[in-house]
């Protein structure tokens, strides 16, 4: 290993854990939180939470992270991936603790504001992703057609939960907010670049393979 | 050579005075129809507790909700109509019972009632009201306030007949 490589290494990790700390700080110190019950900081942390995971999951997935290669990175993903269900799971449980009646409008699609409906198409794409996760080791789907179907649902994870958290009025600064959910985009477009999931996919299709 | 079918000057005039004969019955069809009844808003009624007292303040205060409240058709001011009003303030959640009270129109239609500052819940700034008496229809509204710094909020109402 050479020292620049160190060096970008060092760097890489240094600016991650920057963002995603200072998003971290920031809504801790916002001055809602006094007014609020402990399982809706909860649940609200369990959000902000849940976006800094996105920064870091498709990077993962495709080896990016400095010091976790492809194979190694790829086991901490199918982790990461746990943590952001269960950290979702938290945040919707909580608020539904919280709020009843918002929480039903929001699952039901009767809620006044966007972000919750982005926020609910972000939650289904997720458990999506997840449940093909899941099923991946059974083979039913051939390895580029679960490829483009995980890409496709982690696509509507990101950019809902990139709009959701946008349109939130709460307790996340807004640049730091704003920054985070940046790279959030970021990584998933250098991802998406990286694996291109949509090659290979229509072209093994079986009824195109014959011809 | 070719004719032009219509000079362009005149063409704008015919416009002009086709706009100014039918103007005043496109922009106004409120005239015609009578003033329409508010509708109630998406999640209003979330976390209402029906028959708040009639308070001269909710909590400490701060903070003023305001508005008006007119009959539908004809528009004239309602007096005496008890407005309630809840929110999640620096005092209380939505759903707790010291966050909600209710006030009186006066002869005006218009009603304004002191409370703690609303802080965002839910992603939003945002208030309740609710006219729910049984003379007229029930309505229930969610204002949103323009920005959470904001210290008032005002939302109107336009009753019809129960």
């Amino acid at each position: 290993m050479t020292l620049a490589v160190v060096c970008r290494a060092i760097l890489g990790w240094a600016a991650i854990i920057a963002v995603i700390a200072t998003a971290l700080f920031v809504a801790a110190g916002s001055s809602y939180l006094q007014y609020r019950t402990p399982v809706y900081v909860a649940a609200g942390f369990a959000g902000v939470v849940a976006l800094c995971l996105l920064l870091v999951q498709p990077l993962l997935a495709t080896g990016m992270l400095p010091g976790l290669p492809l194979r190694a990175g790829r086991r901490v993903h199918r982790w990461t991936g746990v943590a952001l269900v269960l950290a979702v799971a938290m945040h919707v449980a909580g608020l539904g603790i919280a709020s009843p009646p918002d929480m039903l409008d929001a699952l039901t699609f009767t809620a006044p504001t966007l972000f919750s409906v982005f926020g609910v198409v972000a939650m289904w794409a997720l458990v999506a992703a997840a449940l093909l996760a899941g099923v991946r080791k059974r083979r039913s789907l051939r390895p580029q057609a679960w490829r483009l179907a995980h890409c496709t649902a982690a696509a509507v994870v990101v950019v809902g939960s990139v709009a959701h958290a946008m349109l939130i009025e709460g307790t996340m600064g807004s640049v730091s907010k704003t920054l985070l959910c940046a790279l959030v985009i970021g990584s998933s477009a250098l991802t998406a670049a990286r694996l291109r999931p949509w090659a290979g996919a229509w072209r093994a299709w079986p009824g195109q393979a014959r011809k | 050579m070719s004719q032009v079918p219509m000079v362009r000057r005149r063409f704008v005039a015919a416009g002009a005075a086709a706009l100014l004969a039918a103007g005043p019955g496109l922009t106004s069809p409120a005239r015609v129809q009578g003033l329409a009844p508010t509708k109630s808003m998406r999640g209003g009624a979330n976390n209402y507790l029906p028959g708040a007292p009639v308070v001269d303040r909710i909590g400490g205060g701060g903070f003023t909700m305001s508005g008006t409240v007119r009959r539908a058709g004809d528009g004239t001011p309602l007096k005496g109509i008890r407005i309630q009003i809840w929110a999640h303030t620096v005092e209380g959640r939505e759903s707790e019972v010291r966050s909600h009270g209710a006030t009186l129109t006066n002869a005006d239609g218009i009603f304004q009632l002191d409370m703690p500052q609303i802080v965002p819940i839910f992603g939003q700034p945002h208030g309740h009201l609710a006219y729910d008496s049984g003379g007229f229809r029930t309505v229930f509204l969610r204002p949103v306030m323009a920005s959470a710094r904001d210290t008032s909020l005002s939302a109107h109402f336009v009753l019809e007949p129960a």
